[in-house]
């Protein structure tokens, strides 16, 4: 199933958990696949550690920290995956800084994230200007670049970026890292909105995601959530429950 | 033979590789750049401060000692003799003219052993704009005395505590704190590094000492010298002086890195010498990194060269040959510096002292009349403390 149709097949609310690759150990990545398909997430955002992650928080920075610490490299992981494919069938979205790709080579990484079953692909430091030129002459054999999109962004950039979208569009919903937040900007629901109207590919919402009532106000503005800072943390406490509580606070929001 | 950056792109390097919240802002910064640049009013008195405040033009020193001692005639560009004892205020005054001109009243910067975080601090205080430096935790500890000067001129230090806690997640921090307050505070970054438009920007405010020193040695010696070396962390002093004379194809220009301990080890900063090909702080260039492009540690005596990135703009010259690099041990560095200090009577920052190191190699190959210009980027008083213990550990 494509990324694009598990998010629109889905009950409620999509909602997408991020987890660091290799935190707590890369055996146990296949295993937490499974639960997070069984709690009912949409698709998995998949987080592949590097040294310098500038968009993200202290959570997740510390989650990636600990999986370097480990030797987990973006090799690794696909080969994980590729291992246990049979074994889930949620999307997976690998989450990774421009970097370790460049360095795996562009077309290589492409080729090797297809055949791991990776349906799409974030990378939070490549804004699309600069991926329209370094994915010129790619073959990415389907698997989706999803695009960001920020409050900053102004309207003729929303356009060109929403023109150009594959999979989702990644509403970032602050000015600022991930991470955990009490309160959204005021005008963060209408701009979700706006956004979802326009977008010929469906809108999540992430960045400081963490309560139930945010994941239904933003999940009523706009097709789901993406929440990364809280799982990481929740997983790495053994706190599971409180993910499943999440994921399942989401499929009750109606669409 | 020499073009400027076509699209933010130094041939293959540069770019813009950022996060979309901060793209906004960068292309803010390259129009209002652009629009400044053409500005009379602007270049007045960005020449103004650097004539009264920063007290240009620096001499270009003819050091006769050193001269005789290495059998062809050296000049020493006296970058030390700048307000705050370094290159770094040449930049600093320009962005922090620009930032105003923006209409932003806030400055965040990074630092490394702090003298880019004290010029910054300084121009803030001196133009009235808040001021936030973010500085690793290990150098704020090696560097206690920069730190309160930076409180002294009015800035808020924070030290960082992720990572390697030295000046890469300096920059790391910097950058999300712009993120998160990117309406209203501009990024003065400290080198040529960084997206579009800060490397040609940076470069821009330094090449003063290019220009300065390429009008000195024709009024001296009514020609252009034959070799110009210029130490290079990020790479902004070596740019400075470089660009000026990058259409001399006369001119052999050497960048110089820190070895280190060596660079067959893995305690060095030699970038351009070790490094390979990737992306890190928003810029396509040379990067020290291991086999899945995560970004390493850079290792120096020196603070300022202590960075595993390169800029833009030196990876491109540096493939066109058009730049050699070389690189050179804390050991000979700290030689380099002694010896000037002795025998000059200029203690030179530990920096500038690699690139005195190796003029003592590229002499040997010099003929007596030739002419060698050395950057002397920096003065050395805030290395004294590290050159004390070095001395003494032997």
């Amino acid at each position: 199933m494509s990324l694009e149709t598990a998010i629109r097949n889905r009950d409620g609310a999509a909602f997408v958990p991020y987890i660091m690759a290799g935190d707590g150990g890369l055996d146990q990545l296949i295993p937490t696949i499974e639960r997070l398909e069984a709690m009912g997430a949409t698709a998995i955002e998949l987080g592949i550690p590097f040294s310098d992650p500038v968009a993200d928080g202290p959570i997740i920075e510390a989650a990636g920290m600990r999986a370097l610490a480990d030797g987990v490299t973006l090799s690794g992981v696909l080969d994980c995956l590729i291992e246990g494919t049979e074994r889930f069938s949620v999307p997976i979205v690998l989450m990774t800084y421009l970097n370790p790709v460049f360095r795996f080579g562009i077309q290589p990484f492409f080729d090797r994230a297809a055949a791991c079953g990776v349906s799409g692909v974030i990378i939070p430091d490549l804004p699309f200007e600069e991926s329209l030129e370094l994915f010129a002459g790619i073959e990415r054999n389907g698997v989706a670049v999803v695009p960001l999109v920020t409050l900053t962004s102004n309207k003729q950039r929303i356009d060109t970026i929403l023109s150009q979208a594959e999979g989702f569009v990644y509403a970032v919903t602050l000015k600022g890292t991930t991470g955990k937040v009490d309160a959204f900007p005021d005008e963060l629901l209408a701009h979700l909105r706006s956004l979802t109207e326009r977008s010929p590919v469906p809108v999540l919402a992430g960045f400081g995601v963490h309560r139930e009532d945010q994941v239904r106000a933003l999940g009523e503005a706009c097709d789901g959530v993406v929440v990364g800072s809280f799982i990481v943390e929740a997983l790495h406490a053994g706190r599971e429950q409180d993910v499943a509580d999440l994921i399942a606070a989401a499929r009750r929001v109606k669409a | 033979m020499y073009t400027q950056p076509v699209n933010g792109k130094f041939g293959p390097y540069g770019g813009k590789y950022i996060p979309e919240t901060l793209m906004q802002a960068v292309e803010e910064l390259e129009v209002a750049y652009e629009e400044a640049k053409l500005d009379p009013e602007f270049q007045e008195r960005f020449d103004a401060l650097l004539s009264e405040y920063v007290g240009r033009e620096t001499p270009l020193y003819y050091a006769e000692n050193m001269s005789r001692r290495l059998g062809t005639n050296v000049y020493l560009k006296r970058e030390d003799l700048n307000h705050t004892g370094a290159h770094k205020i040449n930049n600093t005054i320009g962005q922090a003219l620009l930032a105003k001109r923006m209409g932003k009243q806030k400055i965040v910067a990074e630092t490394g052993a702090g003298q880019h975080g004290v010029a910054t601090a300084t121009v803030c205080a001196l133009l009235n704009l808040e001021c936030t430096i973010f500085m690793g935790e290990v150098d704020v500890e090696r560097q206690e005395l920069n730190v309160f000067r930076m409180e002294l001129l009015g800035a808020t230090v924070i030290p960082v505590k992720s990572g390697s806690r030295t000046l890469k997640d300096a920059v790391n921090e910097a950058l999300r704190y712009w993120v998160k307050h990117v309406d209203d505070t501009h990024y003065v970054m400290g080198s040529v590094l960084g997206p579009h438009p800060f490397p040609t920007m940076v470069r821009d405010f330094q090449s003063v000492i290019g220009t300065e020193t390429r009008r000195q040695i024709l009024d001296k010696t009514g020609r252009l010298p034959d070799a110009v070396i210029a130490c290079v962390g990020g790479g902004s002093n070596a740019m400075g002086m470089f660009y000026p004379f990058l259409n001399d194809e006369d001119v052999a220009l050497y960048g110089v890195e820190a070895a280190g301990s060596g660079v067959d080890t893995d305690k060095h900063a030699a970038t351009l010498t070790k490094g390979e090909v990737g992306v890190l702080h928003g810029s396509l260039m040379y990067v020290l990194q291991d086999g899945a492009g995560q970004i390493q540690e850079a290792h120096s005596i020196s603070a300022g060269l202590d960075y595993p990135g390169v800029g833009p703009e030196h990876s491109f010259l540096k493939d066109i040959e058009r730049v050699r690099y070389a690189a050179v041990t804390d050991e000979a560095a700290l030689e380099a510096c002694m010896s000037l200090s002795r025998h000059e009577g200029i203690i030179p920052a530990l920096e500038s002292s690699h690139a005195l190191a190796y003029a003592e190699t590229l002499a040997a190959t010099m003929d007596e009349d030739d002419l060698l210009v050395i950057c002397l980027s920096g003065r050395g008083d805030k290395d004294v403390h590290t050159i004390r213990e070095r001395v003494g550990q032997k």
